[in-house]
């Protein structure tokens, strides 16, 4: 069924009904989020009480909004900073990764690549607890040999941004990869001709070509690091990050300030997806 | 090799050694140490498989984890199924400026959190919800209706939740099927359907196998969706998991629990590979 072959046109509109549907069954759960921010009642469901701002900016009992709800703040700042240091370091990793697999050829390269994306096919929650096994196994040996509390690997932030890192470097890797691939190494030679080292040629023209990349991956290790649940609830101090703090609320019964916080989520990665497709588009 | 290029893949090497081994290899090594360790007094540990051997003669664990794969593979067929003609009609009958808006449309509701995605079946499928609503105002429930909490509530968000992974592996693979190898097809008399089985889905073979790898990890890894819209009864293996380690503190036990899931899911991903004759570097990487 393409385009140059007629079709019935029964066929046709069926098909294009059922792609239809799938949008409405793909839009909806978030449709119905977004609207009930505004909905002025203590629960997020029908019936329909009103339009209300009051879940974003109400200041007062019992409709406190967003942006005077301190837990929810600082949960928000909690997961900015886990994304913003899993993200660097990811990056980081995944930069060396990419120039180590596009630009050499070892004894045991194929095998050091499937570990590589290995990360991929193991379950979140179980890369959560090896983590807190590993890091409480170091932390009880420190303390019989030195009787030195290392805190850091006791669940919290360390622990969830390590946890974290573990598998958003796969992606990072994978993205930088792509471009690197594609990168014409003449490009390189001709600054090694003209008497560049060969880390200011890396400086100078590769890693400016993969910026773009770079960025991309920086955006998507974020949003990842940001939406991430399972790795992180294993490994979770008393700082939770939001998507943590927001499932605790949850369980204990929903308000419409969860809708007005989703809402404000929904809109931030749109923006942040926006801007990282308009920084691809222009380079 | 000279002696700068081989200081540059040393110091290229390490960071991924590092990442490796101390996040990946050694945590799930002692994860597998740890799962051997049975406990016979205060503080005092044995090496053995009495972990293993509770976990298969307790018929509670054994259900939930047969349950949890099953409904893990079910899921994965589901997406598939609704994913392809989707992506098929996505890749191949539009085009232009249409498709990329059509294939954005499909990223969108990825890029919030499950827990969001999860939240908004929460208020469409409750008793007090949009669907319940509905239902009776158009007459055709005399009350409210609970849809919330069972095995179909949990199929729904475990589809929706990992659709993503499944179209845009298949977009990407149909979107490189030549139109006239289709075209051809039909000139040598073939049919849709046996066109469909003869070219169409074997040129989407590797899209289909990573797609459903993906979705398949993520429904049996999941602990968000069968938590906030499974029943009682809908017991999940990661919130067995879970509750060793967080509730109980049996680590050993827990332990356990999470190696098997792993072996599990790696099984069924190697079983894959293999049947259809892909391998993890050409679907993943």
């Amino acid at each position: 069924m393409i385009p140059t072959i007629p079709q019935n046109p029964l066929v046709r509109v069926v098909y294009g009904a059922y792609v239809v549907l799938f949008f409405v069954y793909l839009a909806l759960p978030l449709t119905v989020v977004a609207v009930f921010a505004f909905n002025d009642s203590q629960f997020p469901s029908l019936p329909w009480e009103g339009f209300t701002l009051g879940w974003f900016f109400g200041s007062e009992p019992p409709m406190i909004g967003v942006v005077h709800e301190g837990p929810i703040l600082r949960a928000i700042g909690t997961s900015v900073i886990i994304g913003l240091a899993v993200s660097a370091l990811s990056v980081a990793v995944g930069t060396t990764n990419a120039f180590l697999f596009n630009r050499y050829q070892f004894r045991g390269r194929g095998l050091l690549y499937v570990l590589m994306l290995l990360p991929l096919v193991i379950p979140g929650i179980v890369l959560g607890i090896s983590i807190l096994v590993f890091s409480s196994t170091l932390a009880n040996a420190a303390w019989e040999v030195a009787e030195i509390d290392i805190q850091a690997l006791r669940p919290g932030l360390v622990l969830v941004i390590l946890g974290q890192f573990s598998f958003v470097t796969t992606i990072a890797t994978l993205v930088i990869a792509a471009r690197l691939q594609k990168f014409d190494r003449t490009l390189e030679e001709a600054a090694l001709n003209l008497g560049a080292t060969h880390l200011t040629a890396v400086r100078t023209i590769t890693l400016p070509y993969l910026a773009p990349a770079m960025i991309g991956a920086f955006v998507v290790s974020f949003l990842m690091s940001f939406e991430n649940f399972n790795t992180t609830l294993m490994l979770v101090g008393s700082d939770s990050p939001l998507t943590i703090a927001m499932f605790d609320r949850l369980k204990l019964g929903s308000t419409p300030l969860l809708n007005a916080v989703s809402l404000l989520l929904m809109l931030g990665s749109s923006l942040l997806a926006l801007v990282m497709i308009a920084f691809q588009r222009k380079s | 090799m000279r002696a700068g290029q081989k200081l540059g893949l040393i110091l290229l090497l390490t960071p991924l050694l590092l990442w490796l081994s101390l996040l990946i290899i050694i945590p799930h090594i002692d994860l597998f140490l740890l799962s051997l360790r049975e406990r016979v007094g205060v503080r005092q540990y044995e090496t053995g498989l009495a972990n293993y051997r509770t976990i298969l003669t307790e018929p509670l664990y054994m259900v939930t984890f047969a349950r949890t794969a099953m409904m893990s593979v079910l899921a994965t067929i589901l997406t598939l199924l609704i994913a392809f003609p989707v992506s098929y009609y996505i890749a191949k009958l539009v085009r232009g400026r249409a498709r990329s808006v059509l294939f954005l449309m499909c990223l969108v509701p990825f890029w919030v959190s499950e827990l969001v995605r999860t939240f908004g079946w929460m208020i469409l499928l409750r008793e007090s919800g949009v669907i319940s609503g509905l239902l009776q105002w158009t007459g055709l429930a005399a009350g409210p209706v609970e849809m919330l909490y069972n095995d179909a509530a949990m199929m729904v968000g475990l589809v929706y939740t990992s659709m993503l992974f499944m179209v845009v592996p298949l977009v990407t693979t149909l979107d490189s099927l030549d139109d006239a190898v289709i075209e051809a097809g039909y000139d040598l008399g073939g049919s849709g359907p046996s066109i469909l089985r003869e070219i169409v889905i074997p040129h989407a073979m590797p899209g289909i196998v990573s797609g459903s790898i993906v979705v398949f990890m993520l429904s049996l890894g999941n602990y968000l969706t069968p938590t906030m819209l499974g029943g009682k009864d809908s017991l999940w293996f990661t919130q067995m998991i879970y509750s060793q380690f967080i509730v109980r503190f049996n680590w050993e036990l827990g332990a356990a629990f999470g190696f098997m899931l792993l072996i599990l899911s790696s099984l069924i991903v190697w079983a894959v590979l293999r049947l259809t004759g892909q391998t993890l570097e050409k679907t993943m990487g």
